[in-house]
């Protein structure tokens, strides 16, 4: 805990009362690390005292430290070897690149490092001394907050801040006037106390003594406490909504619909608690999709302003709306949202087979793969029928959208924009692999089963298309049409329940936390003492401060409560300690 | 004017404020050699290797020449860095007003680095007088003349409009709150520094630099005043703004991206400063160094993430 209230540089012992807000630094300045509160050299403790000793030192401000550096170290691989969570194709692209380390990370949980085994205990431990140090803590505040302003130390000199002065105000006028000078202070002087110290006074110094207490900014160790109870509530927040929550990804070509259903989805991550019926019974047509590519200037091919336009429905029998969505603005629908993530090609494709009939046609989705939305993409034709009975077919290559072609760079796009759409493909005829069993990528062609289609030279058949061409396949075995080209969307489809949980509990922390940096608890004393007798009796002013927290400008304050108190200018004050 | 225009008056301000930032870092350092000539107590009483100024008249009169060098020499310094902020700031300016359409200058990290490098400067001028900051000048004229001419030469980009992802109010929530910690963290991390060299190297030739820094508890509370004004605001820029953003643009609060993750141990290493700070044993030169790491991981973050892991984040343009 961010004790910062005991950090006064050891002022917290020159008076009394100071050193009992136990904060977790001094539990463990008491009895620092490793040493059982008991004998240190005695026999093994009872199991009993082990766990008090281990409960202390979990919940001591040293471990907290350690731990608080453990986090930040066990944070830092999740940053550099790439997270299921976050991109699982990159993770698998990993694995396959690492033959040998894969394994290892894999058990060690390097790919799922933010909820592996380590890394939770950390949190946990770390939640537990948290708990561990405020529970104790709210005791002591609570009952410090209803605890008067101790009385006035008996030696005010001993203060960091101290300040003295004749005037020639009656004791009860000086009192008074620092009532109002210490506004925003909590002010008692407590008539018992007073008349016990002045009666242990009279004897030595023959005059009469009043004192007054004030005390300020007790909102700190709250607003510490504050803070800390809202990570709680934080992690609670995440921790409900990853549970109960879920997150999908789908890529939707435009002129498709889409239902709220587990099947529709490419790729979907439930919370543990997740149930399939806790979606919502929406679908939505994708409309369009508009993108603008700017033309001109250095940032020529940077896409622009790209939104999709959606035709939903909240249930299937509900009134069809229509809205745009783009990045920044998703589309919330009884708390899930629907965001566009990323857009790319989907050419229309069109394979006849040896007998002339239709084998493959639509939509395929091409996956950008740069800048110039060069794409990736994989055709499968799984029932053809070639000239000697049925047999498989297969094509993978590039989409340009704007074909360029040098003899330095080959085939390339110059530009994002489909202004001249162009396909190359390589050919494969064989088994596709898809009744093995084993689910498929969509996105890449189990080649085991294939083998190339050569043209009558030897080399491998490469299909070079531009729109609404057509090439042959050799051997009569059919022929591959580019028809058309549409785009796709990638939609995020999720859903958090714990988000505003969590929200409020991180605002609630920087309440807390503002207060516990910035609120600062000090104490003032006013002492005020007749000294000898007749008409120009004086009276001595003494006013002492203690800051408890570092930093703040304690001297400056007591100088203008003096000042106050003061009040007319006198004669030159008798100060001492000036400069600490 | 127009844009284009806009973006060469934005590089030349750089380079006029970059000499104007060396010429504040001559006078400072003119200020401090001159400086060594005089006992410290002669200049400034917070020094605590005070020691009887002997010798006869002419040596004092020597003394009081060179004190008003010291302080001409001060004056300036501060005078020359306070043109460089006030070019400095147009600098800024006119990069966001070269944009089409203009845009505030938060766009990649040449921007950023040249707006965090002034928010160093104009924290250490707002808080000059009120904390005699006469001996953090050289390091900061000094620490923000080197980013200006590594962000120059290693991260200058040509103006280009936002992208659709950095087209929303929250971009200028988000920024301006990590660029004020940033500069303000980064005046904290000078301090712990200072106090660390002091601390190893207490008994230095009277009048020398580090004779003049302030007492270790000085250094020890400059430090964790401004690291802890700025530790609220790094929440609220990486923990708050960063993640409403976030759910607005890519669907999820928080998505252990880099830049994430880094923003959260550094986050995770400034607590761990706070609590040290207030822990027997942590106290003073563990707790400086704590906060030094915590700029460390700042400052990676900030530039290091995108070197190493550019194409993994999604804060690639940042």
């Amino acid at each position: 805990m961010v004790s910062a209230g005991s950090t006064t540089e050891g002022h917290g012992s020159t008076t009394e009362g100071h050193g009992s807000s136990t904060g977790r630094s001094e539990t463990t300045g008491r009895e620092g690390m490793g040493s059982a509160p008991a004998d240190p050299g005695a026999a093994p403790l009872a199991p009993r005292e082990f766990l008090r000793w281990a409960w202390r030192q979990l919940t001591s401000m040293r471990t907290a430290l350690i731990l608080l550096f453990l986090l930040a170290l066990a944070a830092v691989p999740g940053s550099v070897v790439p997270q299921e969570a976050v991109d699982a194709t990159k993770a698998s692209q990993w694995r396959e690149n690492h033959h040998t380390l894969a394994p290892i990370y894999q058990k060690l949980g390097l790919f799922s490092v933010y909820d592996s085994a380590w890394f939770s205990a950390i949190y946990l431990l770390l939640m537990v001394s948290l708990v561990g140090c405020i529970l104790p803590r709210t005791r002591v505040y609570w009952k410090a907050l209803r605890a008067r302003p101790p009385a006035a130390p008996r030696n005010l000199s001993r203060l960091p801040e101290h300040r003295a002065f004749e005037t020639s105000a009656s004791p009860e006028q000086v009192l008074e006037r620092a009532r109002g000078a210490l506004r925003g202070y909590r002010v008692v002087s407590d008539v018992a106390e007073v008349s016990r110290l002045a009666g242990a006074r009279t004897s030595t110094t023959g005059g009469e003594e009043l004192s007054l207490s004030a005390e300020r900014g007790k909102l700190r160790e709250a607003g510490n406490l504050l803070f800390h109870l809202s990570i709680l509530v934080v992690l609670v927040g995440f921790a409900g909504g990853a549970l109960l929550g879920y997150k999908g990804g789908v890529i939707v070509v435009t002129g498709n619909t889409f239902a709220n259903s587990l099947s529709q989805y490419d790729d979907f991550r439930p919370g543990s608690l997740f149930k399939p019926s806790g979606l919502a019974p929406f679908d939505f047509k994708v409309t369009d999709f508009d993108v603008t590519f700017i033309k001109e200037g250095r940032e020529a091919g940077m896409a622009h302003k790209f939104s999709a336009g959606l035709d939903y429905r909240t249930s299937p029998g509900a009134a069809t709306r229509h809205t745009r969505i783009s990045v920044n603005h998703p589309l919330t629908i009884d708390g899930t949202k629907i965001y566009l993530i990323s857009h790319g090609y989907a050419p229309h494709i069109t394979v006849r087979d040896a007998t002339g009939a239709i084998a493959y046609s639509g939509p395929v989705v091409f996956l950008p793969e740069d800048n110039t939305f060069k794409s990736w993409g994989v055709v499968k034709v799984p029932d053809a029928q070639g000239p000697s009975g049925p047999e498989q077919l297969g094509l993978e290559g590039e989409l340009y959208p704007t074909y360029a072609f040098t003899d330095a760079t080959g085939p390339f796009s110059a530009f994002p924009d489909d202004k001249n759409p162009a396909l190359s493909m390589l050919a494969y005829q064989g088994d596709l692999g898809l009744d093995d069993g084993v689910p498929q990528s969509v996105y890449a062609l189990d080649k085991k089963g294939l083998k190339p289609i050569l043209k009558p030279d030897g080399k491998p058949l490469r299909v070079d298309l531009m729109l609404n061409q057509t090439v042959t396949l050799p051997d009569g075995m059919g022929s591959v049409t580019f028809d058309g080209m549409s785009r796709f969307v990638k939609l995020q489809v999720s859903r958090s329940p714990g988000d505003l949980v969590a929200l409020g509990g991180v605002v609630l922390a920087l309440l807390g936390l503002l207060g516990s940096l910035f609120i600062r608890p000090r104490r003032v004393w006013v002492k005020v003492r007749r000294d000898g007798g007749g008409p120009d009796r004086r009276t001595l002013v003494e006013v002492a401060g203690l800051d408890r927290s570092a930093g703040g400008d304690l001297a400056g304050e007591i100088d203008q409560v003096v000042a106050s108190l003061r009040g007319a200018p006198q004669q030159e004050p008798v100060r001492d300690e000036e400069q600490v | 004017m127009s844009h284009d225009q806009f973006e060469v008056l934005s590089n030349q301000a750089v380079a006029v404020c970059a000499a104007a930032y060396f010429l504040a870092l001559l006078a400072h350092l003119a200020e401090w050699a001159t400086a060594r000539s005089v006992p410290a107590t002669a200049t400034a009483e917070e020094s605590g290797t005070a020691s009887a100024a002997g010798g006869g008249v002419d040596v004092l009169e020597r003394v009081d020449v060179d004190t008003d060098r010291v302080a001409r020499f001060a004056r300036i310094g501060v005078v020359l860095t306070t043109v460089a902020a006030g070019v400095h700031l147009v600098a800024v300016a006119s990069r966001g007003l070269a944009a089409d359409p203009v845009r505030v200058p938060w766009g990649n990290m040449y921007e950023f680095t040249l707006t965090a490098t002034l928010m160093v400067t104009i924290g250490y001028l707002l808080l000059y007088r009120r904390f005699s900051l006469d001996w953090l000048s050289p390091v900061v004229t000094g620490f923000v003349l080197v980013t200006l001419m590594v962000d120059v030469l290693l991260l200058y980009t040509p103006v280009v409009p936002l992208r659709d992802a950095l087209q929303s109010p929250w971009l200028v929530i988000h920024v301006i709150a990590a660029i004020i910690a940033t500069g303000a963290f980064t005046l904290g991390g000078m301090c712990s520094a200072l106090y660390l060299v002091k601390e190893r190297w207490p008994n230095t030739r009277e009048g020398g630099y580090l004779s003049r820094l302030p007492g270790l508890d000085a250094l020890d509370r400059m430090a964790y005043r401004t690291q802890a004004f700025a530790f609220p605001v790094w929440t609220f820029a990486a923990l708050i703004a960063g993640p409403i953003w976030a759910q607005h643009a890519w669907g999820r609060y928080w998505g252990w991206d880099p830049k994430e993750v880094w923003a959260f141990i550094t986050w995770v290493v400034y607590a761990a400063y706070l609590h040290a700070r207030a822990t027997a044993g942590w106290k003073g030169r563990a707790a400086a160094i704590v906060a030094l790491i915590g700029l460390a991981t700042l400052w990676f973050n900030f530039v290091g993430i995108n070197f190493f892991f550019g194409s993994g984040s999604m804060h690639s343009y940042a």
